[in-house]
């Protein structure tokens, strides 16, 4: 089930604080953050963020596309590496 | 045969039936319809004539996503989501399941049918 719409976009306090100041110096460096549940607003288009995936930080660039989803769909917390001796079949 | 929007060709069943042959008109927008046009939606659709075959097809061609239109909208939604790398994006390019379903059994409709690997346990075993 969706969100209710009356909440609006659950954003991580801290994160857009970060983000708040970044733009006020001129935008710059990426911003290391665990906030996977966090929505990507508008004012995050733009900036860099490196997402936690429970081991390291994915780099993702945010663009105009994205805002709505959340961060951690952009930073895929499982790694497949195909099954035992099959072989790989062509993916896009 | 009366012909709305492109090539649906519905035929002697009741209107509101016959109207969700075309891509994008289901039970509700088919009566929906109906209602508009003041149509009785049980009439069988052979007895349309030309003029409420027109007001259809313009209601539906300025009011809904019909057919090609409505193909290429999904498509579109899905190629952003490649685009963009998100996790449903990802699901989508490798032809998984999108919405979370499990993938150890079943997911055959997204999976396609079973490639049977030697050695493997099979369903039974594992339980």
């Amino acid at each position: 089930m969706g969100r209710s719409l009356k909440k609006g976009p659950y954003v991580d306090e801290r994160l857009f604080q970060r983000v708040s100041a970044l733009e006020q110096t001129g935008r710059k460096e990426p911003l290391k953050t665990w906030a996977r549940r966090s929505d990507i607003v508008p004012e995050f288009v733009g900036h860099t963020f490196l997402v936690h995936n429970g081991k390291t930080f994915v780099r993702v660039y945010v663009t105009e596309e994205m805002v709505g989803h959340k961060l951690g769909e952009f930073a895929p917390t499982r790694v497949f590496r195909g099954h035992s001796g099959v072989k790989a079949p062509a993916a896009s | 045969m009366p012909r709305i929007v492109g090539v649906d060709i519905p035929d002697n069943k009741a209107t509101f039936v016959s109207l969700q042959y075309v891509h994008g008109v289901g039970k509700r927008s088919a009566l929906r319809l109906c209602e508009a046009l003041g149509l009785d939606p049980t009439r069988p659709a052979r007895e349309l004539n030309d003029e409420e075959l027109a007001r259809l097809a313009s209601l539906l061609e300025s009011q809904y996503v019909v057919e090609g239109n409505l193909r290429r909208q999904v498509q579109q939604n899905i190629a952003r989501l490649k685009e963009i790398a998100c996790y449903r994006g990802l699901r989508h390019r490798r032809g998984l399941p999108v919405r979370g379903q499990r993938t150890k059994t079943n997911a055959r409709t997204r999976k396609g049918p079973r490639k049977t690997v030697a050695g493997k346990k099979s369903v039974k075993e594992l339980r």
